[in-house]
């Protein structure tokens, strides 16, 4: 073998080494950092998981925002008009927050199944549903007809 | 009146740009193939037209928004008659369309200063932009055929605008995305010089000096252009963060990645004659990125706050451009490449090998990164479910992935081209090393709060040994003859980057490390205490503005001594156009800390919400990738770039042979 080619397999063989290391690591990233989405009805029949976090979201139920007084906790339900559940959060929620508006929470289920939320979005545009909510209410058969959204998010492109 | 018909005229301008741009590409390419080389010619001036007429088209859509043209839909929708003059201006690029021609012209910008530059054959030129032309063309049918700036409203035409998006009435709006763009788009050159080389077959070293300056330039610009919209993202969201690993902050990251990998890997091209096939797939996966980015954001696929308006057939035609770009550019590569040969050798301690490893480095970021964007997408395409990928993935791999870029990044500078005895490397380092490890390791991670933390021990041990590298390299350099006048710019240039990617570690490390944010309820005369400053709610208020009414506070801090440090007055400001509520944050900002107050919302009478955080060196995150940025363009006015070198390099380590 001459150097060169002594040299070139050296530099291939560091190279698979470094990329099966990466590929590796980034998988086990990947799979540890996934945040699936469940709509209503389905963590009320129990199939959301307890020990992961993960995203949840509906429209907020009328009424159903309770603050805490001497704290930032808040207490509110959201629906896909099938099945309520609740979500605990202990932040600012965000500007777009609104009764009667599509949000998505992240974070984990407690014993009683309510959502204790480590994040809540609420998309920077009033006509805007987030597509998860969007599709969990079609799912559910009540996406209302006269919203902006039922248009906007009516191709099932995405 | 005449101009009510400025639409009308714009579209026309518009649509003669497109048969400009088919001039400029097909021309040359009906001139190559014939042996005609009289056709060549027809490109430059082609260029120069398309260039005046979206000149025009887009001074008559700025027009239509300052004269308040609310026939235009495009301008109804993102205007109103109460916007300041200076936001009506940037509202031009604050949607879809506009911000489309924004592109186009910016497009034609470069296609009029590349075919300005001296010193290239003519025929060069002539593919080059027969090349840009082409790219033009596909833009320019995405923008006439689905999202017309000029579309009319008739015959209801509204009596006032929908108002820009309350969010982009800043002035960070009036910036960022021109810079950004200028970066995304500037890759299209280096993409086309690639292109060019590979339709020539004459891939030699004299294609890598002409595409250095490019690439540079187009990569400080997307430099400057991610720092400005992380800065107002950071004031301007209310969140306090400054990146979030949004899909769409990384859509602007994969080119930017690709592109620090091309400046690198274009040196040792251009200086060496080596990697030449992996320097031109990498200016056309730099490109195609900018691409993919741009189909990721218009085509409504990605759940993001920057997402724009959705419709099908623009991904669809999105997806057909990229498609028909990394194909074709794709197709060319595989024909030509296999004919490339370089003769040059290296050893394994080398410039060359360190700055490949650098190459490899970026390259597995940037798949790291595309990975956790397009994850979720894929597995919705699949039906497999909503997912989405949390910042910790990209932070748990990008992280440790930067800080063994910046290994190499102290090494390649100090290392020689082609071989270097280790010994000869290991006397140059070893002091720098030393210094590094001692304070950086062992001695500066304590002094911020007196407590070690392996992250901030691994973030200053880097800082310090880029910097102290840098420095070690350059008192090498000025011992030379010429002295300190013997560095020349570009060198000067690469300092700077690497001094203000040090800076960037090193606003990231103590942010990271050392921030706190706090959400707290605020009652009137209630103290917090974050960070040993104490907050106070003096007051709550209301107030008017043009177009928005606001909830005022008033926040008084305190040191720790009791004495009145500064009073921080935050508002939440409801526009009225849109219903839609925004956050103006108060800053209270130095190069050591920055402390920040946002309203959040009302609780009780008498009491809010607030967010109040504390961030020290958040700033020198952007000043860093303003000085790297200011570097790159330092590097190009390197006097060599400017000297016109004879043709066919008599450079013979690095002469390709040739297709035909």
């Amino acid at each position: 073998m001459t150097p060169k080619r002594k040299q070139k397999l050296w530099l291939l063989g560091l190279m698979l080494v470094g990329i099966s290391l990466a590929v590796g690591l980034t998988l086990n990233a990947l799979s540890a950092n996934i945040n699936l989405f469940y709509a209503p009805t389905q963590i009320a029949a129990g199939d959301a998981p307890k020990d992961r976090q993960i995203r949840a979201g509906g429209m907020v139920v009328e009424g159903s925002v309770k603050r805490d007084p001497d704290s930032l906790l808040v207490r509110f339900a959201v629906t896909d008009h099938n099945e309520d559940i609740w979500i605990t959060y202990d932040k600012i929620l965000p500007d777009l927050f609104r009764e009667g508006q599509g949000v998505v929470a992240v974070g984990h289920l407690n014993d009683q199944n309510e959502l204790v939320a480590s994040q809540v979005l609420a998309r920077h545009d009033e006509n805007y549903m987030p597509p998860e909510v969007a599709e969990a209410l079609k799912a559910a058969g009540k996406m209302p007809d006269h919203s902006p959204f039922a248009k906007k998010n009516s191709s099932d492109d995405y | 009146m005449d101009i009510l018909y400025l639409p009308e005229l714009g579209q026309f301008a518009l649509i003669l740009a497109l048969v400009m741009a088919s001039v400029q590409a097909l021309m040359p390419l009906a001139g190559s193939m014939t042996r005609q080389p009289l056709w060549l010619a027809y490109a430059q001036p082609a260029a120069w037209a398309q260039f005046a007429l979206l000149t025009v088209s887009f001074a008559f859509l700025t027009a239509s928004f300052l004269v308040d043209d609310f026939s235009v839909a495009y301008v109804a929708n993102n205007s109103n008659s109460a916007l300041p003059w200076y936001y009506k201006f940037s509202a031009v690029w604050g949607a879809h369309e506009g911000s489309l021609l924004l592109w186009l012209w910016i497009l034609a910008g470069w296609t009029f200063a590349v075919s300005l530059s001296k010193g290239l054959p003519v025929e060069v030129l002539a593919r080059v932009l027969s090349v840009l032309g082409f790219v033009s063309i596909g833009m320019m049918l995405f923008v006439i055929l689905t999202s017309n700036p000029f579309d009319r409203y008739l015959p209801r035409i509204p009596t006032d605008g929908a108002d820009l998006n309350p969010l982009l009435q800043d002035p960070g709006l009036i910036f960022h995305p021109p810079m950004l763009y200028m970066g995304y788009v500037g890759f299209a050159v280096t993409f086309a010089f690639a292109l060019a080389a590979l339709w020539s077959g004459k891939l030699d070293t004299a294609w890598a000096r002409w595409s250095r300056p490019w690439t540079s330039v187009a990569w400080a610009f997307l430099t400057a252009g991610i720092a400005l919209g992380s800065w107002w993202a950071y004031y301007e969201l209310g969140w306090g963060g400054w990146w979030f690993w949004d899909p769409v902050e990384n859509a602007s990251l994969l080119p930017w990645l690709l592109g620090t990998a091309l400046m690198h890997t274009l040196a040792v091209t251009e200086k060496r004659g080596l990697f030449k096939s992996w320097t031109v797939l990498l200016a056309i996966a730099t490109f195609s990125t900018s691409l993919l980015g741009f189909f990721l954001v218009r085509s409504g696929v990605l759940n993001s706050v920057h997402a724009f308006a959705n419709d099908p057939d623009r991904g669809l035609f999105l997806l057909m451009l990229l498609g028909a770009t990394i194909g074709l550019s794709l197709l060319v590569y595989a024909l030509r490449v296999p004919t490339l040969k370089a003769r040059a050798s290296y050893s394994l301690i080398s410039k060359d090998v360190f700055l490949l490893a650098n190459n490899v480095i970026l390259v597995v970021a940037t798949l790291t990164v595309l990975l956790g964007t397009v994850y979720p997408l894929i597995m919705d395409a699949l039906n497999l479910g909503k997912i989405s990928v949390g910042p910790p993935y990209f932070n748990a791999l990008f992280v440790p992935q930067m800080l063994l870029l910046g290994v190499f990044m102290g090494l390649g500078p100090l290392t020689d081209w082609k071989s270097m005895r280790l010994d000869k490397l290991r006397k140059k380092i070893w002091l720098a090393g030393a210094i590094t490890l001692v304070l950086g390791f062992a001695v500066l991670p304590w002094v911020y709060d007196g407590s070690w933390n392996l992250w901030v021990a691994l973030g200053l041990t880097l800082v310090l040994w880029i910097v102290t590298t840098t420095f070690r390299d350059m008192w090498e350099t000025s011992r030379t003859k010429k002295g300190w006048k013997g560095i020349t710019l570009s060198r000067w240039g690469m300092y700077g980057g690497h001094l203000g990617a040090a800076l960037i570690v090193l606003g990231v490390t103590m942010v990271s490390n050392y921030g706190e944010e706090r959400d707290v309820r605020m009652a009137i005369g209630e103290p917090v205490t974050v960070k040993g400053y104490e907050f106070t709610l003096v007051s709550l208020g209301e107030r008017e503005g043009p177009n928005f009414s606001a909830d005022t506070a008033v926040v008084e801090m305190r040191n720790p001594n009791g004495r009145l440090q500064r009073t921080f007055r935050p508002e939440k400001r409801m526009y009225h156009v849109r219903g839609m509520p925004m956050t103006q944050v108060s800053i209270d900002w130095g190069p050591l800390k920055d402390i920040y107050v946002a309203m959040g919302e009302p609780v009780a009478d008498d009491a809010y919400a607030m967010r109040i955080h504390y961030k020290p060196f958040v700033r020198w995150i952007w000043w860093g990738s303003f000085i790297a940025g200011l570097a790159a363009i330092l590097a190009v006015m390197d006097r060599r770039y400017r000297i016109r070198v004879p043709e066919a390099s008599g450079d013979k380590l690095t002469q390709a042979r040739q297709a035909d």
